[in-house]
């Protein structure tokens, strides 16, 4: 317990560590007048943006609040060629030391290329096994089991090396593509800060003592037939592992089961039960509802299938021309998340508020008594309920995973009032059993504290770190008298259990999961355990009547009895369930659920007062719950709406930054444009006390903080530890998801935080291109309106014939959600590295793909309002709609980078590709700084980890891993291309269309992305190009790039449109 | 007051610039001539292996055929080097006493790879596909040489940027008809330019412009 004071802490950075040491002596050697006289700093004044919102008119983008504000300041940082201090060198050793380096390094510099070749040596299998052809990758089919969620991949395993997880298209959580968290999920099995053994307080045993010591343990509970002996574990769809546990409480009867998931919320069960009176699972069927009503729910982005439903969402956002027609979303949540940042209307009401707009809209539909709402959310209500009943039988409501059982019941009972039960959406039975979330946590720790737990076995999970506050989980504990924690880390909860074994990740162990239809999946590992790890069955069964039982025979047991039930046995169905990754049969039935439900018996709605902050917690979109904080992939990815790296802020929305004056302040020590310095503010909720950085972030609900989860870890390992504030301190069992009555005070001082979304601005110009459908239907060249490209002719170059292949890529701005998967798949297949908070906050992340986030004016001038003075609201302050436009490299045809390059190591191909030639670079730069789309990535330190054994293992073969002093760049995965075309030129044929698919094009669950050959005008990437949509960034340059963007639209209801 | 220099300085001091001229050339030639050089590029250097494997014995005695041991030398960017067993295949027969191949036996035994030592190096930066130039009528010995008259292993070609340079800048020299390709013995005909043009069609062998982008064998 002696650490746990610190844990509400967060740590407070010296000003800047590495920057203030250095500004010292920059100073006086830098001579930089200009410098000196600029402000350090500059506050950003939400009251004058507001001022000058009014003033304006016209469709215009923005993406920081500093743009919006025309700040003269962060316009002179923007106007800067390069970043301030960007490149400057603040390390301990000072610039005449360096120089005087440089001169005895140049000296030698002759020599370092002298020298001949190191004798290597080959080391050939003794057996080679069967279907492995060296240097071709082989793939197999397995699942990702998180939760109650599954997806099933394909893992790409170099020489028995998994290297990179892709979707598997016979899955139906998958359906071929990927989310940003499933691809990162491969860093977790070469994460050298795993834990590698079986430890007994501390002290390292080996399994065999393990088995005995539950061997003793059992005979000692089997004594008492089970009482005192409980199961702790998290949410699972394991059909084997559930039947184990069943099992196991067969031998002991008195033994309890208690599952707890610290960031799925009750309300989905308990709504079910309170709609038809028992639990079920709702399976949606997204691609057949043309309107549909989120209540709060990020359905596109998070939760069981939500791959599957961002597929299928997108599918109905095909536009081929202006004919077409679109599904429509409407949003109303607290928050902005990726689903809402997509959809054609949204409404940011309290997450409390949500409810009453559940009932209102009920009401509208004939369903209970009603509710009675102010302002816009009135409005919309009558609007939405219109919609909904035009679209009977092609429509969806969804209720969000965090809302009340209220919410839940009465979205089904709209779903069943508009018949859609059976169309776009069905019941089945519940996928990942049937237990109570927070009641099973709270039983656990009340049987601890009245000492009637002897021993505990924790299967995965953490929940010293994220068992809700009151229940102070860590000392009912210490009451438990043997402990036992499988956990792939030593982590908070290991350090109170005697025993801890670790755990194997999902690419090691042999298991089984099921999706969110119910389809199951074997689980196949890819590669046998790095380290003395052990899976859940494992340590089940040693507690079982088959101690020391493999995980294999477990799973081959229960199939083996499950298969008499389905089209194949296991002897003659086993080999292609591998195969396939799906166990065909398994799906889920649709059940008939009878809707028993009063909506006029609901009690009466508890909203907090309007002035009241409402505190929501959510987990991170990156590291989840907290399992994730160790991964440096998800810790530097931007989150998708905020895009923060490397830490969690409570996020407020600009009214409440304007009335507390907690306005950020972008920085401009230190160069970087990623860095911001923000208030630190102390929030006190619940008895408790926590203190966090606020960022700000338009479209947030007035009065609303969002606290998101999964930081502030006291033992996550070396990437993850320390970082950001741990909102589970401030969060207690009685308002898990939203709680009022919690002070948020400034303390005066302020925070760093990296975030990208200053980088690269690009200036005011038009990037971006949007309209409405009827705008689109209007004039299906909106895209083009202001084009100022030059006719193809127009260049001093000569023009360059591209008789074969001429590779293009089309990204569909309609569909993108800025979900992520393509950053981190770009990041995986890449090598990309990692390069931590302060090198992000000097602007150096190496991400080859970035997605910008962009709001825009709305055009309804008080949509979204809903409580307090209305001239004191903007909307496009305050909601204004936001759009995503992932920018790899563009692979211009007249790449402007490639005229600067002094040694020509990026160079054009013959097939269009804008090639970058490692070793011929020699970093001077110059190609960066002339590249118009700021997509170019240099190293300026030896980013990439070349020592960490375990991280060599995951490299991909088939790409080059750089070094310090190189530039590199988005390839449109060039070693994809040559593997295909080598593949189809041994068949003497061309590639078929389709055939190559990058990295970030197999990933995107929206399927945005398309790759092809834009010379084969029946190519997909061809037909989309030749759409009217088609634009390119920067046209009016002449640089011709390969990579153009359609436009994006969006299908508001022109109804909500006028209002 | 006299000259101080003689007029003869003139001469020297225009020679000297041009020796120093012509010294830099020279040193800058030596330090090229020295990198092309096998001391550098390791070409015809035999290495002690663990086994001292005579392809001429293999190869040229016996007559095996390069993808008995080499096997995924025709899909495979990797010719493949042999895991003990392919070895076992036959010695557990022929020679099974011999001493000399005891270090086989001990890796078949001990499961241990025997480690040989690499002759054949490519730069990290180069991504070769074997089974590409395979399929498309590049001989074995076009650039490991006469194999079959190797009693140790040696590289045969330079294996640097202009040698592989020279092919992708004008396949037809070196193509031959695909049913050749494993053929040790096979000379390039006196009309190789010709054929070889017809090769480069027939195969749809890639334009030179296209062999000569960097991304063919850089990425």
């Amino acid at each position: 317990m002696n650490d746990q004071p610190n844990e509400n802490k967060l740590r407070i950075l010296p000003v800047s560590q590495a920057g203030d040491a250095a500004q010292g002596h920059d100073h006086h050697e830098h001579d930089d007048h200009e410098e000196a006289q600029v402000e350090r700093e500059h506050r950003l004044d939400l009251a004058a943006v507001r001022e000058k919102l009014r003033e304006k008119s016209g469709k215009q983008y923005w993406r920081t609040l500093e743009e919006l504000a025309d700040d003269p300041h962060f316009e002179d940082l923007l106007h800067r060629e390069f970043p301030r201090h960007a490149s400057e060198w603040d390390d301990a050793v000072d610039r005449r030391d360096f120089l005087k380096l440089m001169g005895a390094s140049l000296a030698l510099a002759g020599m370092a290329g002298c020298g001949r070749p190191d004798i290597d040596h080959i080391v050939p299998y003794v057996k080679q096994p069967d279907g492995l052809i060296l240097g071709r990758p082989n793939f197999y089919a397995t699942a990702m089991p998180f939760g109650a969620a599954t997806v099933g991949v394909l893992v790409e395993s170099h020489e028995g090396r998994p290297t990179k997880i892709e979707g598997n298209p016979d899955h139906p959580s998958s359906l071929g593509a990927t989310s940003a968290l499933v691809q990162a999920s491969i860093l977790n099995l070469y994460d050298p800060d795993r834990s590698q053994t079986v430890q007994q307080a501390g002290e390292i045993r080996s399994w065999s003592a393990f088995l005995d010591a539950a061997h003793d343990l059992a005979t000692n509970v089997k004594a008492t037939n089970g009482a005192g002996f409980g199961i702790l574990s998290g949410a699972t769809t394991s059909p084997t592992l559930t039947a184990q546990i069943q099992n196991l409480l067969k031998l002991y009867p008195e033994a309890k089961w208690y599952q707890w998931e610290p960031a799925a919320g009750d309300g989905a069960r308990e709504g079910a039960m309170l709609a038809f009176g028992r639990n079920v699972n709702t399976v949606y069927e997204v691609s057949k509802a043309n309107v549909i009503v989120s209540l709060d729910s990020d359905f596109l982005a998070s939760g069981p299938g939500h791959i599957a439903y961002a597929k299928q969402f997108s599918r109905r956002r095909r536009l081929n021309g202006p004919s077409d027609t679109m599904n429509r979303l409407y949003v109303v949540e607290p928050t902005p998340s990726v689903t809402g940042s997509s959809a054609d209307h949204r409404l940011p009401l309290r997450s409390s508020d949500v409810e009453l707009f559940a009932r209102a809209l009920a009401g509208k539909l004939g369903i209970g008594s009603g509710a009675t709402l102010s302002g816009e959310a009135a409005n919309w209500v009558d609007i939405v309920a219109k919609d909904l009943q035009n679209e009977r039988g092609a429509s969806l409501v969804v209720a969000g995973e965090y809302q009340p059982a209220a919410v839940h019941a009465l979205a089904h009972a709209i779903n069943a009032a508009l018949g859609n039960v059976g169309k776009t959406l069905y019941y089945t039975e519940p996928i990942a059993g049937d237990a109570g979330n927070l009641d099973a946590i709270r039983n656990l720790c009340v049987e601890m504290d009245h000492g009637k737990v002897d021993l505990l076995l924790i299967l995965g999970g953490n929940p010293v770190y994220n068992a809700p506050h009151d229940f102070d989980f860590v000392n009912k504990l210490k009451r438990v008298s043997t402990a036992i924690h499988l956990s792939p880390y030593f982590d908070e909860t290991s350090a109170y259990c005697q025993w801890h074994v670790a755990e194997s990740h999902f690419l090691e162990t042999w298991s089984d999961a099921r999706a969110h239809d119910g389809t199951a999946s074997i689980v196949q590992p890819l590669i046998s355990p790095l380290y003395y790890t052990r899976s859940a069955h494992d340590l089940i069964a040693a507690f079982s009547d088959k101690p020391g039982m493999p995980a294999y025979d477990a799973v081959r047991a229960y199939w083996t009895d499950a298969s008499s039930h389905l089209p194949s046995s296991i002897d003659v169905g086993w080999r292609k369930w591998l195969n396939d990754g799906v166990i065909p049969g398994t799906k889920a039935a649709p059940i008939n659920a009878e809707l028993k439900f009063n909506a006029s018996s609901l009690p009466a709605v508890q909203s907090a007062p309007a002035d009241q902050i409402e505190f929501i917690f959510r987990p991170d979109p990156n590291v989840y719950d907290g399992r994730f904080a160790n991964n440096g992939w998800l810790q530097e990815l931007p989150r998708p709406v905020t895009k923060l790296t490397w830490d969690n802020a409570a996020l407020i929305s600009p009214k409440l930054a304007q009335q507390r004056d907690f306005a950020h302040k972008v920085q401009s020590r230190g160069g970087e444009h990623g860095q911001v310095r923000v208030p630190l503010v102390d929030i006190e909720l619940n008895q408790s006390k926590v203190t966090a950085a606020v960022w700000t972030l338009p479209g947030q609900a007035e009065n609303t903080v969002v606290l998101p989860l999964g930081y502030g870890r006291m033992r996550a390992g070396y990437t993850g530890t320390d970082k950001g504030f741990n909102a589970y301190v401030v969060r207690t069992s009685n308002a898990l998801w939203a709680a009022t009555g919690g002070k948020m005070t400034a303390t005066g001082d302020s925070y760093p935080l990296a975030c990208t979304q200053y980088h690269f601005n690009m200036e005011g110009r038009q990037i971006l291109s949007n309209a409405t459908l009827s705008e689109y239907q209007k004039n299906p060249n909106f895209a083009h309106e202001h084009d100022e490209t030059p006719p193809k002719e127009d260049s001093l170059y000569k023009a360059f014939a591209y008789p074969g292949y001429a590779w293009g890529m089309a990204i569909d701005l309609t569909k993108c959600n800025g979900c992520n998967a393509c950053v981190v798949a770009c990041q995986s297949e890449n090598n990309i590295p990692v390069v931590g908070k302060d090198q992000v906050m000097r602007g150096r992340e190496m991400h080859w793909i970035r997605i910008d986030r962009y709001y825009t004016h709305t055009e309804s001038a008080t949509s979204g309002k809903t409580t307090g003075d209305p001239s004191e609201y903007n909307p496009t302050l305050d909601n204004p709609p936001t759009f995503f436009q992932p920018v790899p490299c563009q692979q211009c045809e007249n790449a402007p980078c490639e005229q600067v390059c002094p040694v020509g190591a990026t160079v054009h191909s013959a097939e269009g590709l804008n090639d970058m030639v490692y070793n011929r670079c020699i970093g001077t730069r110059y190609c960066s700084n002339n590249c118009p789309y700021k997509v170019r990535r240099f190293n300026f330190l030896r980013f990439q980890d070349w020592d960490t054994p375990q991280l060599k293992l995951m490299r991909n073969p088939e790409v080059t891993v750089r070094s310090r002093g190189v530039m590199e760049k988005c390839t449109y995965c060039v070693q994809r291309i040559n593997n295909v075309r080598i593949d189809a030129e041994k068949q003497n044929r061309t590639i078929r269309d389709g055939e190559i698919v990058t990295a970030c094009e197999s990933a995107c669950p929206s399927e945005a992305i398309v790759f092809g050959n834009a010379n084969d005008p029946n190519s997909q990437v061809a037909k989309l190009k030749a759409q009217q949509r088609n634009y390119s960034i920067l046209g009016e340059l002449n640089s011709r790039p390969r990579t153009t963007y359609l436009a994006a639209v969006r299908n508001p209801n022109p109804e909500l449109e006028k209002a | 007051m006299a000259q101080i220099f003689h007029r003869s300085a003139n001469l020297i001091a225009r020679f000297s610039v041009l020796a120093l001229v012509v010294l830099a050339n020279l040193a800058l030639a030596g330090v090229l001539v020295v990198a092309r050089s096998p001391y550098i590029t390791n070409e015809r250097v035999s290495r002690v292996q663990p086994v001292q494997f005579s392809h001429k014995h293999h190869v040229g005695d016996d007559g095996i055929d390069c993808r008995y041991c080499h096997n995924s030398v025709e899909t495979s960017a990797y010719a493949g080097i042999p895991p003990t067993k392919t070895c076992m295949n036959c010695h557990s027969v022929l020679f099974n006493n011999a001493p000399y191949l005891e270090p086989v036996r001990e890796s078949y035994r001990s499961d241990q790879s025997i480690e040989w030592v690499k002759v054949h190096r490519l730069a990290d930066y180069v991504y070769f596909n074997h089974s590409i130039h395979i399929n498309k009528g590049i001989g074995c010995s076009t650039c490991h040489g006469s194999v079959d008259e190797m009693p140790l292993i040696f590289q045969a070609s330079p294996l640097n940027m202009q040698w592989c340079l020279d092919c992708h800048r004008d396949p037809a020299k070196n193509v031959r008809p695909k049913d050749q390709v494993f053929n040790m013995e096979w000379k390039a005909p006196a009309n190789q330019e010709e054929i070889g043009k017809k090769l480069v069609a027939e195969y749809k062998i890639r334009t030179v412009n296209e062999l000569t982008s960097c991304s063919t064998c850089h990425r």
